[in-house]
Parts: C-alpha cells; structure tokens; sequence
C-alpha cells in the first residue's frame, strides 16, 4: 500500500475556487539497473524519481508546474508559480480549453505479476546475468558479453478540483543482453531483448542462458558470414525488427499533436494530413494497426492517461484505410479528428503529449513456412540495428543485425549487414502476407523520444511476422 | 528552497556533511546533485501551446566498500529532515546491496581531485516579457520552438575531500520559422537577453525562410558537392562521438573508428577535433569528481591522437586517463576551422547542395564508419554559384572515412557554437563548435 506525503484532500480543497480547473498528479518511480559484462558486475545503480506536478486551467490555457517539494508550501509554490505564468501566457493560447476536456474520472489499475520485484535479491539478479554472459562465451572471437537488467516500479496518483481520483501502479522490466564477436577490423553484435509489464517470474534461468547461446554462436557465424546482397528483393521483417518498422513509420506520423504543427520544431511534422482519415489507403488490405492499451504484460499498458482518461483498444488503420490518430483529448478538441487516450509524460517533471503506447500489428493467418515458401528471392531480417526516418516520416532506411537469403522459398545462408530503404505508404501498400499468431513477438522500449522540452516514453509493439515485395535492399 | 543559485550550495555542504560523518571505517562514498529551476515555454503558430515550470534536485549516492560499488539516486525535497531520512536509508540500501556483490577488479579508488567553484549569473527574460520580446518580434510569422530558461547546477563531493560546484544562469531560444512546408531554422542562446540581438538573429532566419520562397528543385538522388553550414557539419563529425572516440568501445569490438586509431585509415589533413573545455560549455569535471584536461585533442590534422579514456577503461585496459565522463561521450566538441571566407561558399560549391541541417543521424554500417540521415529546413540547390531553390529532403548514406577523408575539399575561416539544449530529463550542458565543409561527391541515395 503506497503511503503519499502530502494529504491530497487537503491540498485539492485549497486550490478549488482558485482557478477554473487545478490537478495534481504525484509519481515515485524507482528505476534499478544490474549489468554484468564479461562475467563481471559492472553497474549497480537506481534511481529513485519522485515528484508532483500542478496543473491549471486559467483563461482557457493549461499551465503546468513540477515540484519535488512535496510540503504544503512547495505545492502552494507550484500552483502559484503556474497560475503566474498561465495568465501571462494565456494572452496568446494555441486553443482555447475547458474544464470539460478533463472530465471527472475515478479508477485503479495495476499492472499483472505473479511475484514482486523485491522477492528477488541482487544476488540472484547477479548470479542470472552472470550465467547469460558466460553462455555467450562459445568463442574466443566474443570480445564483449553485456547482460542489463532494468527494474522499475512506478506509483502514479492523480486527483483533480473536479474530483478525479486515480492509481495506477506499474512493475517493469527490460532485459537487454548482447555479444559482440570481433576479428581484425570487422565485428558483428547479437542482442536478445524482453520488455514488459512482469513480476520478478520473468528471471528464468534456463531461457536467459538459451538465448544468451544463441546470440553469441549466431554473432560468431555473422563475422564469417557473407555481406547482404543488394538489389529489390522480396523482405520478410521478423518481429524484432517489425516493432522498429511500426514505430518509425505508423505510430509517429500518426500523431495528432505532430500534425497540428506542435513537433515542427523538433522531431517533426507528418506526411499525414487531416483529411486523409478514413480515406488514406496507408497499406494493403491486409494491415490493421490497433492502439491497445489493455493487452496484459505489454510495456505500455494502463488503464488511464496522464490527463486521467480512460484507456481503451481502438484501431488506426482497418484493412489498410487510416481511421484514427494517436491524439489525446486536447488533440481531438483542436484537430475535429477522433483518437484515443494517450496523453502521457515522461514523469512528474513534465507536461503530458501525445505518445504511443501499445501500438500493435493485429496477426494474420499465415505460418512462417508458408510465407518463405512465397519468396523466390529475399533476405528475412531479424533484429534492428540501425534506424533513420525524415521529419515527415516518409523517406526511411533500417538496418537488422541479422539477415538470411531466401532462395526459391527456402533459407539457404544467413548474411550480415542487412539494410532496406523505403518510402512510407508505398512501403505498406507491398505488404503481401501477415503471419499468424504462431509468429508474433511482443517488444518494446524504454526510449522513445520526443516534445519540448524533451521526454522518452516507454512504448510496447505487438507483431507477427510481415512479408513485403520488391523493396530496396543493400548490405555493408 | 526560494532561490536555487543562492540556496543550494550550502544545503548540499550541510547534507553532504552530515553523511560523510555517518560513514562506517573502510567506506568510501561519493555525492553528485543536479538542480534546475528552469521555465519551459512552447510554441507553435506564433502562439503558446504550454508552459512548464520545472524545480527539481536530484542527489546520486556512489558507496565504495570492500572492492564493490553501489550507486543510488532520488530526487530532495529541498526539506533538511526529510531529505536526511530518505539518504540516510538509501545509503542504508547501498550497503545491503554491496554486501551481496562479487568484487569488481576494474573500480576506481575514489580520491581527492581537488575543489572548484564556478558561478556564471545571468540576466535572463522576465516571464512577464515573453509574449511582447517572443512573440512581439514574430508577429506575423509562424514561429514553433521553445524557451528554456534558468539556473542548472553540478555539484560534486567525496569522502576524500574533493568538492566541485557549477551553477550557470542561462537560456536557449530554439525555433524554425514556416512558410507552409518550408522551413529555416535558428537559435538564440546565452547568459544575457539581448532584445536586439534577438531579433537581429530573428531577422537572419526570416532571411533564409524567404530564401526558401524561390522553385522546388526536384534533384535526384546520386553524388554531389555539397556544403554541410556548421550546424549540419557539427552533426555528421559529431556522430564520432557516438562509440567513436571511446576507448572502451574501441576495445569491446564496437567502435566505428577502429581502422583509424589502428592507422589503417586516415581522415582528411583539415580535420581536426578536439575536446575544448575553454569554451565555458560544461563543467571540467565529471561525475567522479575528476577534471579533464582543458583542452584535448583527439585527431589531428586527420591522424589519430588519442580516445577519451574514463578512469575505469584506464584501469580495465591499462591505458591512461584523461577524465573522461563513465560513458566516454564527448562534452565539448571542438572541430578546428579552415581559410574558405564565408563570400565564397557559394563560388566553392559551384553547382551542388547547400545544405544548412541535417536530421535523424545513425550509424549505417558501424564497422566502415557509413552515416544515414536526412537533409533538413533551409536546403538549397546552387547552381553555377547562385542559389536557384529549396530542395525536396533526400536521404544520405556515406562513410566518415570518405566524408571526413578524400572528399573533404575545405572548412570555413569561421566556426559556430552549437549550445547543447537537449531536455530529456533536466537541461543539458555543453555543446559543440564546428566550421562550415565542403564535401565532394557527398552520397545521396534516396
């Protein structure tokens, strides 16, 4: 049971009256990272965050304060701090709000787990990690073995002049382990990762050890292995890289706070104009793009957003027709266009934007098989390494760290340094088959960044393996 | 806590005493704060979209005992007896944990490196001014960026008796301004607000935007000369700060310049980049309270020097230190200038790119040092020395060891300060300073 310091009836009584709306929201996140690196403890580190931020509704404009100063005086500071600025910047306002645009709403969520994350002891995170980088050891030629363990658990309170009163309490963990095989001039890395909404159940020894095999064999074989060929060629994307593909160039374009002009200034506007909903053909047939924000044990899962709407499963793009943007409330109130609850922030310390959570690639119907069966000539690509988009999300070019040429539908040598380039919307319409639910990952990550002043966010992306046509490949 | 820049030097002397005195025999421990109070405020459409006060201090633990580290931070409260219990416990939790570790062959013995004070006071915009100084001198155009503006603090003390503080007042004002899709960029960044260098600077970007206003030039992708201004040049050489001039990178296989600090490669004679602490960016010292020389250079005239070296890659790899930050990231950069005059840039180019940013940088191909990114905001097409239009954005993909090497042809006479004004987390310090180039047969591919 989470204790706050500070009386929240209280400190809500006072502000009632004061303004035409007032909120507090309260976060402690305490973030602990373990890292071994070649059998060796190398960082033992946390961080414990904890903060409130004040917001305000004065002359039509929201206004925001952060204070760590968690006494009646340091909240009374921060809401005076944020009333004086407000009426000064209220003058000029981007739009024109109401109380209305936070409505009133009261709930709980918690994020599932079987144990909790203190029922395991940095000994045995240690002992864990140490066994994964001493599986990477299956050669000399391994010259870097890094296994990281990220373990955060975050309380967020947030109670309003209105009445709103919610808590949502988060456990989460990013496992991040990678083998660097190193010859002469030329070295090739392996990673394996597993981020999610967990309990301390996901320390599983026997798994970690297997994948940690896995990759340091797989980033030996790479070093020996031929360059990617270059040329069009069919590309079969696995999930791990999926994730990337649908972050970069579906989840941010779709942004409705990036259409509305707010990004320009930094990470960008969007090829995506406000007349293309419901009509815009973003990929084939075959595409559907959920914002799912209920799919238990995916990273950005919850039940409310930082602006204390509730959350909901809608979808973005229904058989390849954009139908949504990724855009909060406030987003919804200037644009006309429908969205979806995702006003979040970072931490206490800033004002919530308009983020992905779980953005999600719904699965098709074919297996694995059947899909490398349809390539006569094509590389599958496993794992992103490298990553660059435009500021309107159209021109792209990924790397993977693996790839594996397919000749007349089957696997015959695995290839390193596999890249592809595209262009959007011409990229998704040469989606040609979706796989099953037998071939989906779920990923995500803790750093996606974005606003002013910047924020990262963590995002969760669901997704089967996707075979594409004809796109422009090319290797080191 | 009513005024940070005043206020926090002594509370962190008192909390850090009180600390220091409650250590057991054979503990050492080390004590990094970081402070802002800053205002945030964000445009788009010559209009505010949010404004943000931020007050925050966070106070980081590093416990030495036995051959084993632990390191915890939280944010204060600004509140004596709170602030005590919660470090008191946490150092608790540092010992808890140390006592569970293996021991760690490559940790560095703290020690006493010496004390420093630096405060930098500033004169900054007045709240009540930013809608009549911002958006008064925009009127008319359609300006989105943001202010930030405050005081950012470092602070660092150990057991030893080491103690360094840097405390700065200072802003950034960084915008673009929009003639529908089109875009120039700009910065405004100091200590003191100037209005009418403010909207002299204002004046310059509204130039390049009008610049902006002649034909599309549709160019395909293929090889071109091309001249990177200094904030696009300071991008693409500021990618070797990415694993490239780190030593641990260097000897874990991941280091994109491996074949230059082997003398397998060399860059360019006119390329020289050094780490320059005189430029009064960031603080000398890191967060081990150690302090950097005041100027390192790390490749000179094309050849390698030296990486930055942490005190526990040093150790790790018996090679020596120069008191580089844990993860061995630049915090100054400094790329030495050439003799192209400004007036002939555009003569110089002949018929090629003028490109004034680039956008979204990574490594394509690490182990040849191969960059992709993307063209953005004021872009041009020069042809026979005279600007001819806007470009559409194309994408990149070349290798330093080409860009930096043979098809560097020129550096302008002149480098430009690059404030860091990065704000993940708190506010950044640092920056960069870069010369304008010229590139040959630079590689468009998309």
């Amino acid at each position: 049971m989470t204790t706050l310091p500070f009386s929240p009836e209280q400190e809500i009584k006072k502000l009632i009256g004061r303004c035409e709306w007032a909120s507090l929201r309260y976060l402690k996140e305490t973030s602990t990272y373990r890292q071994v690196r070649n059998d060796l403890p190398e960082k033992n580190e946390s961080m414990t965050d904890e903060g409130l931020m004040v917001e305000v509704l004065a002359n039509g404009h929201f206004g925001h304060s952060a204070t760590a100063d968690l006494s009646s005086d340091g909240i009374a500071r921060a809401f005076e701090k944020a009333m004086q600025t407000t009426q000064i910047t209220s003058q000029v306002k981007a739009f024109s709000f109401k109380s209305d645009d936070r409505p009133p709403v009261r709930g709980k969520f918690e994020s599932p787990r079987t144990k909790k994350l203190d029922s395991i002891s940095v000994a045995e995170i240690t002992d864990h990690l140490t066994a994964a980088t001493k599986a990477m050891a299956s050669s000399p030629l391994v010259v870097n073995r890094l296994a990281q363990a990220t373990l955060i658990e975050t309380d967020s309170f947030y109670f309003s002049t209105t009445g709103s009163d919610i808590h949502q309490n988060f456990n989460l963990i990013a496992i991040d382990f990678s083998a660097t095989a190193a010859e002469g001039s030329e070295n090739q890395t392996r990673s394996w990762s597993q981020t999610g909404q967990w309990g301390a159940e996901i320390f599983d020894r026997t798994r970690f050890v297997s994948e940690a095999t896995r990759i340091g064999k797989e980033s030996v074989a790479l070093l020996k292995a031929e360059n990617c060929p270059t040329g069009k060629m069919d590309l079969l994307l696995m999930p791990d890289q999926m994730m990337l593909q649908i972050h970069e160039s579906i989840g941010h374009p779709l942004e409705l706070d990036r259409i509305l002009g707010d990004e320009r200034n930094y990470a960008g506007w969007s090829f995506v104009q406000k007349e293309d909903f419901g009509k815009l053909q973003y990929g084939s047939k075959l595409m559907n793009i959920s914002f799912d924000p209920q799919q238990a044990h995916e990273f950005a899962s919850y039940e409310f957003d930082d602006s204390g709407i509730p959350a909901k499963k809608e979808f973005l793009i229904k058989a390849g027709v954009l139908q949504r943007g990724l855009g909060s409330q406030e987003s919804q109130r200037r644009s006309g266009l429908p969205g979806v609850a995702n006003s979040r922030a970072t931490s206490w310390n800033r004002a919530p934007i308009d983020r992905m959570a779980n953005i999600n690639l719904e699965p098709g119907e074919s297996t694995l098989e059947e899909m490398i069966a349809q390539v006569k000539h094509g590389i599958l690509m496993r794992t992103n390494r490298s990553w660059s988009i435009d500021d309107y999300r159209n021109k792209f070019q990924f790397g993977c760290e693996m790839g594996e040429l397919i000749e007349n539908g089957k696997i015959v040598k695995i290839v390193r340094n596999p890249n592809y380039r595209a262009i959007t919307v011409d990229f998704w319409n040469r989606l040609a088959a979706v796989g099953n639910l037998g071939t989906t990952g779920t990923y995500g990550t803790p750093y996606c960044g974005k606003g002013e002043p910047n924020q990262i966010i963590r995002v969760g992306h669901r997704s089967p393996a996707c075979l594409f046509r004809d796109i422009e490949v090319f290797g080191g | 806590m009513n005024n940070l820049m005043n206020d926090l030097y002594p509370y962190f002397e008192d909390l850090s005493d009180r600390l220091l005195a409650g250590l057991n025999p054979g503990e050492d421990l080390s004590l990094n704060i970081a402070a802002e109070e800053s205002l945030f405020v964000r445009f788009n459409k010559n209009a505010i979209r949010q404004n943000t006060n931020v007050e925050q201090i966070t106070i980081s633990l590093r416990l030495q005992v036995n051959h084993r580290s632990v390191e915890k931070s939280r944010s204060l409260r600004g509140q004596l007896r709170e602030d005590m219990k919660s470090l008191t416990a946490l150092l608790d939790e540092c010992r808890h944990e140390a006592a569970q570790l293996p021991t760690d062959p490559h940790q560095v013995a703290l020690a006493n490196n010496g004390t420093s004070r630096e405060e930098f006071r500033g004169e900054l915009l007045a709240k009540e001014k930013i809608v009549e100084e911002i958006l008064g001198a925009a009127n008319g155009l359609d300006i989105a960026g943001l202010l930030g503006s405050g005081v950012v603090i470092r602070g660092n003390r150990n057991s030893l008796g080491q103690n360094h503080w840097f405390a700065t007042e200072s802003f950034f004002l960084d915008y673009s301004l929009y003639n529908g899709p089109k875009a120039a960029k700009g910065n405004y960044s100091g200590a003191k607000w100037n209005s009418d260098a403010w909207k002299k600077n204002l004046s310059r970007t509204r130039m390049q935007l009008e610049m902006l206003s002649k034909p599309l030039q549709k160019i395909p992708a293929g090889k071109y000369r091309s001249y990177l201004a200094p904030a696009a040049f300071g991008d693409l050489a500021g990618m070797l700060g990415w694993m490239g001039l780190s030593a641990a990178a260097w000897k874990q296989g991941r280091s994109p310049t491996k074949k230059l600090a082997n003398g397998e490669a060399k860059f360019s004679p006119l390329f020289t980049l050094s780490e320059n602490f005189s430029m009064g960016l960031a603080p000398r010292f890191n967060s081990l309270g150690e302090v950097a020389p005041l100027q390192s250079t790390l490749i000179e005239k094309g050849s390698w020097k030296q990486f930055l070296v942490s005190s526990r890659s040093a150790k790790e790899y018996g090679l020596q230190a120069n008191f580089a930050i844990p993860e061995e990231f630049p915090r100054a950069i400094d790329i030495a200038p050439g003799t192209l005059s400004e007036k002939d840039i555009l003569k110089e180019i002949g018929t090629g790119f003028y490109l004034s940013n680039l956008h979204y940088l990574n490594w394509s191909d690490p182990v040849t040092a191969r960059v992709t990114g993307m063209t953005r905001y004021a872009c041009l097409w020069v042809s026979n020395g005279e600007i001819a239009g806007p470009i559409q954005d194309l994408r990149f993909d070349e290798s330093l060891y080409d860009a930096l090497g043979s098809k560097l042809v020129a550096l302008t006479d002149h480098a430009e300060i690059d404030p860091a004004i990065g704000t993940y987390v708190a506010r950044d310090l640092g920056g960069k300073r870069a010369p304008g180039a010229i590139i040959d047969q630079f590689t468009f591919t998309l």
